[in-house]
């Protein structure tokens, strides 16, 4: 069985985020890269599933040369090999693009069985990218998974989202993105990290993914910020010790802002 | 005036109010045309409430298994529509499930995507709000019809009475090699509560509420306030309140009028999805929290003594008024 694991790079957002002021893409250079804190579950339900099913791990990331960091890490973890996605024209890539980009690398790997994915990356958000995967692949799409299991030939999900729980179920090969909820991802150990220096990555650019140039020449032109300004930061406003009074005091607050 | 599709939602019964913002929203760009996915017979009950709101037409795609697949029924119908009416663009919520349609349709079309706007003005430039509040960006789709999902209460649902006549979209069954079925259901258990991203009120509790049994204050207070509730991702982890209901970069982004925060430290993580709250309240015992940085008003103290007294003083308010 092949499974396919999508994993992203990400600025830690522990540090400042901030947008170069030349095209208002994110400032690469000034952010800490680390691989994204869903990926690395999805990347630990992946390696959980090889586990049982004794299947073949391959990780694909898109993104600059740093890229290769979280393509490794996945590799000490235990997949088996990677894919690395690199090429300059996507610098700035927005989602349709990364989608379609992410699914022609996929489409590299034979008789794919599953692929997996985080639900949502911590600086895009747009949480639309693996359901587009899904469906530029024609791929049942399984979102927002916190449990999962696979059984002859079928996956069996629990979903989980703003309007309820539902189980799911659809027939291989299948898309699942996956929850914070789903594990805790194991650390790669030393002999790990050491294995994973010798393990295949394969790079390539959007020639060897779209042969025909046009249409790569305009795989990321689908949307442009006009404008990117920073918000002023929040400034602190009145703070009171509770003395008994703090509540009553809040309501009056609340009551003279008119919002009660 | 050209067509505007906006996708509806609702539970079979009511529209959602998220729907009526689209509509509103809709109008800047031209007339907006509602696409409803439902059982048979939805369409005849919620056609009036959408022309109320501005729908000059409803193209209704009613199927028995409209519920019974993820993502693909509502795909299915909005594709058939915009080549059945060829519209300027395509509104749809950005909730868990409007974000994905959003994205699925836009891959289909290959065109521009822009999800979580803000604000948008009559030539189809969007506002959003990145990077946790960060920046504010403006941003347009250079190519093809473009597909926006408006995060929900950023719009005021202004009513428009006309007519809407209704047309079907005879969309083809889904395909279940390609879909997800769902085979059970268990529906949020928010009760009467509204929903976290379009209360005008949320109540969140963090690690400081210190168990379920102690989310019960903070649940007291957001229906004394008429509000949902929310929770810090260190709440939900301990298993005190369910993750749908987390605030912050990896949950939900919220941006009421009111955000009061009770046991939450503030972390720069929880922060990237309250800071757009028109008022923040935080009640910490420490009075070095960084949430005070950000609070508008912040009180010093225990939650368990601060909460429950001004859950009583709202309760005595509503009550005599
Ligand atoms: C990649 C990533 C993504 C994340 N995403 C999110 C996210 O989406 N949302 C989110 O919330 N966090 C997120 N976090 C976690 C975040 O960093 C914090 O760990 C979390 O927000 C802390 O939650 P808390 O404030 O409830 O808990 P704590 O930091 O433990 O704070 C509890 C607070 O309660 C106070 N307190 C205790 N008892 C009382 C009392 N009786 N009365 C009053 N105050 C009391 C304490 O003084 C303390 O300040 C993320 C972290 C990472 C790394």
């Amino acid at each position: 069985m092949n499974i396919v694991v999508l994993v992203k790079q990400v600025p830690d957002t522990a540090a400042e985020r901030t947008l170069t002021g030349t095209d208002h893409t994110l400032d690469r250079e000034n952010s800490d890269l680390v691989l994204d804190e869903i990926n690395e579950r999805a990347a630990e339900e992946a390696l959980t599933l090889k586990e049982e099913n004794d299947a073949e791990v391959t990780v694909v990331s898109m993104g600059p040369d740093s890229a290769l960091d979280a393509i490794r890490k996945v590799l000490a973890m235990g997949a088996d090999r990677g894919i690395h996605v690199c090429d300059d024209r996507l610098r700035g890539a927005d989602v349709v693009t990364t989608a379609k980009v992410l699914a022609a690398a996929v489409g590299t790997v034979t008789d794919v069985d599953l692929v997996l994915a985080g639900d949502a990356a911590t600086d895009g958000q747009a949480s639309a990218v693996p359901a587009m995967v899904a469906e530029l692949l024609g791929l049942p799409q399984l979102t927002h998974v916190r449990e999962l299991a696979l059984d002859a030939g079928r996956v069996r999900a629990e979903r989980e989202t703003d309007s309820g729980e539902a189980t799911l179920g659809a027939p291989l090969p299948a898309l699942v993105s996956v929850t914070e909820k789903i594990n805790e991802p194991r650390y790669p150990s030393f002999k790990g990290i050491m294995a994973a220096k010798k393990k295949p990555v394969a790079t390539v650019g959007l020639d060897d993914l779209f042969p025909d140039a046009d249409h790569a020449a305009f795989l990321v032109t689908r949307t442009r910020v006009v404008e990117a300004v920073p918000r002023p930061a929040r400034a602190a406003g009145t703070v009171v010790t509770d003395d008994g009074s703090a509540a009553r005091r809040l309501f009056d607050h609340l009551l003279a802002q008119k919002l009660l | 005036m050209p067509d505007v599709l906006v996708l509806v939602e609702h539970d079979g019964a009511r529209v959602h109010k998220s729907t009526y913002e689209l509509l509103t929203a809709a109008r800047r760009l031209g007339d907006p045309v509602a696409v409803l996915v439902g059982a048979p017979g939805t369409a005849a009950r919620l056609r009036e409430s959408l022309a109320r709101y501005g729908a000059t037409r409803v193209y209704a795609a009613e199927s028995t298994e409209a519920g019974e697949f993820v993502g693909s029924p509502a795909v299915d119908a909005l594709y058939l529509a915009v080549r059945t009416v060829d519209p300027v663009a395509v509104l749809v919520s950005a909730t868990t499930d409007g974000k994905e349609v959003a994205g699925r349709l836009a891959a289909r079309l290959d065109t521009g995507l822009l999800t979580d706007a803000v604000d948008l003005d009559s030539s189809g430039t969007v506002t959003q709000i990145v990077f946790g509040g960060a920046y504010t960006t403006r941003s347009e789709v250079t190519h093809g019809i473009p597909v926006i999902a408006l995060r929900p209460g950023s719009f005021d649902p202004e009513e428009h009475p006309g007519d809407a006549v209704e047309h079907a979209l005879a969309v083809p069954p889904v395909d279940p090699a390609v879909s997800a079925r769902v085979t059970a259901r268990r529906a949020a258990l928010a009760g009467d509560r509204p929903a976290l991203t379009e209360a005008s009120v949320v109540v969140s509790g963090g690690r400081g509420v210190a168990g379920a049994d102690g989310f019960k204050v903070v649940e007291e207070l957001a229906d004394a306030l008429r509000g949902a509730v929310g929770a810090s991702r260190a709440a939900v982890d301990a298993g005190y309140y369910p993750h749908q209901y987390q605030v912050g970069q990896t949950g939900k982004s919220v941006s009421p009028q009111l955000y009061i925060a009770l046991g939450i430290s503030g972390a720069i993580q929880h922060l990237a999805g309250m800071q757009t709250s028109k008022t923040i309240v935080a009640v910490n015992k420490d009075p070095e929290a960084p949430v005070f940085g950000v609070a508008d008003y912040g009180v010093v103290g225990d939650l368990f003594s601060v909460a429950p007294q001004l859950t009583r003083e709202v309760a005595a308010r509503r009550g005599g008024s």
